[in-house]
């Protein structure tokens, strides 16, 4: 099975729509929305059932027990994350504390000890294709650790299908990097703004330091075509596939409020999406990878 | 007084609003806590600048000393240790820096060196303090970065870039604001992220006002969220192609459009007064 990541450093550049186009036009028996921190990929494929929902546990946290605790401070003194608070007793703040564990160490009491939390939810649709997808719980930490979990209940339902389609989170941080393990190719869409194209470079190198085979598509490339040239001149440069441009489209907008997809309606960025579309299975076709299977720079 | 800007989702202006905000509000304090992705910094140019390097904590095994007893292994909730052939080996990069490891080894085989994970820069645009923080990339985490933004924060007001999403680097850069601006984009997705923030900002109870951005004709629905839950809209910004390549070449919108100007002062007025009114409502604030 191929897995293709769609990613983009800078938010919303249109990673969702994209996703939702390409799921639509490939019919795509797999998919999944990585962006656990904040999933839309939801609101615009309709689900006929209600999915299946289990809980995440994160990292256990430490409680303090009051009867025990002689408030030696020794907790407080070692914590790394400052997660010990002193008033009026001796506690833990769950949303800092990490569950390293060293608090428990060092308690000369036995008067804290590690619990485990429930740090999100994993969801599984199971209709007419599988969709994997989770919400991590407001504040938590370990976002890259239920990302893993999303793409390993995604595969454990089914394994055969030619394509899986994932829609990865803004960033280059830990749920970035977690999503990027095992797939077969990134499709970075990129935006032509100053910011774009400095978030676009930062997440290009990080798809090169994990061996991760890069392709690049431009969104609403006509708010600015001096800086959609610019994209295009650095992936010449870089040798990086340019999969196409996509135009600004207030009828994307409108789509996604109707809960569609833009190859639902006709309108023009539904027209060229299904032009990168095409690009970008002739490449994820491609074994030998046409060369751009990136070293480590 | 610090003001953190957020919004759930990506991409919905954040950046417009502090940077404008802050460059505006004269002898203020820009603080760019997206450590994944910095682009305030981009509109500012910011001139002078100073660079700190930002390092965590790493275990460092001497082979020599280690016997192999695994102790460190078996306490590590990240798993970053581990016992192969005869060698400890350490996975840095999922390694916490909580020094759990260093703390227990009986026979003193560990010990910390310090591991560069990116920088704060910090330096001036006109009288606006910029400071910024930016991850390297491969590495996991940037709340250490984040905690040392915050960490010395200047006098007087300051505008926090908050990252996108609501976990944990959002949480930390939040945590000590006094004031909530939530960016919101008039779709579905900017509605549904919109309810995020707002939770969290009423978890952490923190005053709030909402920016609605990018408006278009037709329904909003981050609008209609708002009428729903009663929250404040201190300004409204329509989808403007004048804007919009203001914003792509990296400009400060105030300092080159009187009209951008006017817009921003309004709701820097807007919200200035809503602190105010939550000053005055909770004088221990």
């Amino acid at each position: 099975m191929k897995q293709l990541l769609i990613l983009s450093g800078k938010g919303g550049t249109g990673k969702t729509t994209v996703a939702s186009a390409f799921i639509k036009l490939a019919q795509a028996r797999v998919y999944a929305d990585c962006d656990v921190d904040a999933p839309n990929l939801h609101l615009v494929l309709e689900q006929e059932s209600e999915p299946r929902r289990t809980d995440y546990y994160g990292l256990p946290k430490a409680q303090i027990e009051e009867q025990i605790c002689i408030e030696c401070d020794l907790c407080r003194q070692y914590c790394r994350f400052d997660a010990i608070r002193t008033e009026p007793v001796y506690t833990v703040d769950d949303y800092v504390c990490e569950g390293c564990g060293v608090c428990e160490y060092v308690c000369p009491v036995g008067a804290v000890s590690l619990h485990p939390a429930v740090a999100g939810e994993l969801r599984l649709y199971l209709n007419h294709a599988v969709f994997s997808t989770a919400q991590l719980k407001m504040g938590s930490g370990t976002s890259g650790k239920l990302v893993t979990e999303v793409k390993r209940q995604m595969i454990s339902v089914i394994n055969d299908a030619d394509l899986a389609i994932i829609d990865g989170s803004p960033g280059i941080g830990c749920p970035v990097i977690a999503s990027l393990s095992g797939v077969d190719m990134v499709l970075i869409i990129a935006e032509p703004s100053m910011s774009g194209i400095s978030d676009m470079e930062r997440i290009i190198r990080t798809a090169r330091q994990f061996q991760t085979k890069v392709a690049v598509c431009v969104n609403k490339y006509d708010t600015s075509p001096g800086n959609s040239e610019k994209i295009a001149a650095f992936c010449e440069l870089n040798n990086l596939p340019l999969l196409g441009f996509i135009p600004y489209d207030p009828e994307a907008v409108k789509a996604v409020n109707e809960a569609r997809s833009i190859v639902d309606v006709d309108c023009p960025s539904g027209r060229a999406v299904r032009e990168v579309f095409g690009q970008t299975m002739t490449l994820l076709g491609d074994e030998s990878g046409g060369g751009i299977r990136i070293r480590e720079s | 007084m610090k003001i953190a800007v957020l919004s759930g989702k990506g991409g919905t202006g954040k950046t417009l609003v502090s940077v404008n905000l802050a460059a505006l509000a004269g002898d203020a304090a820009y603080i760019d806590c997206d450590v994944e992705e910095p682009n305030g910094h981009l509109f500012f140019k910011p001139a002078d600048v100073v660079t700190e390097e930002i390092t965590v904590k790493i275990p460092a095994v001497d082979q020599g000393l280690c016997n192999g007893c695994r102790e460190c292994v078996e306490f590590c909730k990240f798993n970053a240790l581990a016992y192969v052939d005869q060698r400890l080996m350490i996975f840095e990069e999922v390694c916490h820096s909580c020094g759990g490891c260093i703390l227990l080894c009986p026979l003193r085989a560990l010990t910390e060196r310090d591991q560069p994970i990116g920088v704060i820069e910090r330096g001036f645009s006109e009288d606006v303090r910029v400071m910024t923080g930016m991850l390297n990339t491969g590495e996991a985490s940037g709340i250490p970065i984040i905690k040392k933004l915050l960490a010395d924060v200047p006098a007087g007001l300051t505008f926090i870039d908050c990252p996108p999403g609501s976990a944990c680097t959002v949480m930390e850069s939040v945590r000590d604001s006094d004031y909530c601006i939530l960016v919101a984009e008039p779709t579905i997705f900017g509605a549904h992220n919109l309810a995020l923030v707002h939770e969290l900002a009423q978890l952490f109870g923190k005053p709030h006002g909402v920016v609605l951005n990018k408006c278009l004709e037709g329904p909003n629905p981050s609008e209609q969220y708002c009428q729903a839950k009663g929250i404040k809209i201190l300004a409204r910004i329509d989808y403007e192609q004048e804007l919009g390549v203001l914003n792509s070449e990296g400009l400060v919108a105030i300092r080159e459009s009187d009209r951008y100007r006017a817009l921003f002062a309004s709701l820097l007025e807007a919200v200035r007064e809503e602190v105010q009114h939550e000053t005055a409502l909770d004088p221990q604030r």
